[in-house]
This record gives C-alpha cells, structure tokens and sequence, in this order.
C-alpha cells in the first residue's frame, strides 16, 4: 500500500457492470515526505468519502476490487483509508 | 519478500473495515545490505514490530489475506517477521 493525495474527481455515467455507485478519485502517489512521486492514477473510493485534498492509503492491482463491495470488478487501484497524520517517534 | 525497517506508524480513522484495529506501519524500504533505497511501504503489522526495528515484508496479496484470516481483505502488503541478521557475502551486514 503506499501513500497518495485526492487532486481530483472523476465523473463517468456509463461504467461496467458491478461498479454502480462507486466513486473514482484522481489519486497523486507521494513519496515517504509527501511529495508527488510518478504519474496521478485513477483510484476507486473504497471508504465512500475521501475528498480532494485529502492524504490516503491506496491499494494497487487485484487486492484493489476486494476494498469494493462487490469484489469482482474491474479496478486497479482503490483507496483503503484516510490518513489523519503518520507518527514518527 | 522484502526487508525494511519501521520508520513510522500510519494512522487513519476512516478506512475499510477489515483494517481497524490493525496497525499500519510506513515501513522503508532497504536492499540486501540494510541500506535504504528511498522506497517505503505502507504494510499491515502481523508480529508487533517496533519503530526503527528491521522487518520482513511480504508484499503479495494471497498470502497477506492468508495472515489476516479474511479470504476478501483488500490487503497486500504485510510484516511477516523481525530480522535479526543479514548475512551477505560472507559478511554479516549491519542493520541498525
């Protein structure tokens, strides 16, 4: 799982069968200090609630459709959580 | 599998549900010699690492969900052990 900002949403009408009523975010990848690291996916909102602005942990390839309510769907990449803060001691 | 070492805890209120009560470690990524490479990863914590310590990270999704006990969690990467030494080359690295 690695980090990532919501810069974006995603509106789509038409989609495939089982990924009605699920949210697509514009997702950036951030390195370990939270700078942009690669290029934006397009991720699906596995908490039903993430936000532009807002840092996430997103899950990449198979794994991703298992964050989804139905688990067999085509999707790559899937936001698992918002991150409030990462602790460092 | 990799090896890292725990640089930080990840912590998050709103998330799908198999993760609560689990912890989330910001885990760096090193190579075989215990140097950091600049990589991390975001791993569920399975043996109660601590910060600084070197882990090993199975980083797959089949046998994440097999630690978890949860046939559809949406997780992939996890912290399977504690490294105690790495032994290259004839040479014992150092890790700490």
């Amino acid at each position: 799982m690695q980090l990532g900002e919501v810069i974006g949403t995603v509106v789509a009408t038409v989609k495939y069968e089982g990924l009605e009523g699920v949210r697509f975010l514009i997702v950036q990848p951030l390195d370990r200090e939270r700078r942009p690291v690669g290029r934006p996916v397009v991720a699906a909102d596995g908490v039903h609630m993430a936000a532009p602005g807002d840092t996430v942990y997103f899950i990449g390839i198979r794994e991703a459709a298992l964050a989804l309510p139905e688990p067999f769907v085509p999707v790559d990449h899937a936001i698992c959580g918002i991150v409030d803060h990462v602790e460092r001691p | 599998m990799r090896i890292g070492r725990v640089a930080g805890t990840v912590v998050s209120t709103i998330n799908v549900p198999i993760y609560e009560n689990r912890r989330l470690l910001m885990v760096d990524l090193l190579d075989e010699r215990g140097r950091d490479t600049g990589g991390y990863l975001i791993c569920v914590d399975a043996v109660g690492a601590g910060y600084q310590e070197t882990v090993l990270i199975l980083d797959e999704g089949n046998g994440a969900r097999q630690v978890v006990g949860d046939p559809n969690a949406p997780i992939r990467a996890v912290v399977v052990g504690i490294v105690d030494q790495l032994f290259v080359d004839g040479e014992v690295q150092p890790i700490d």
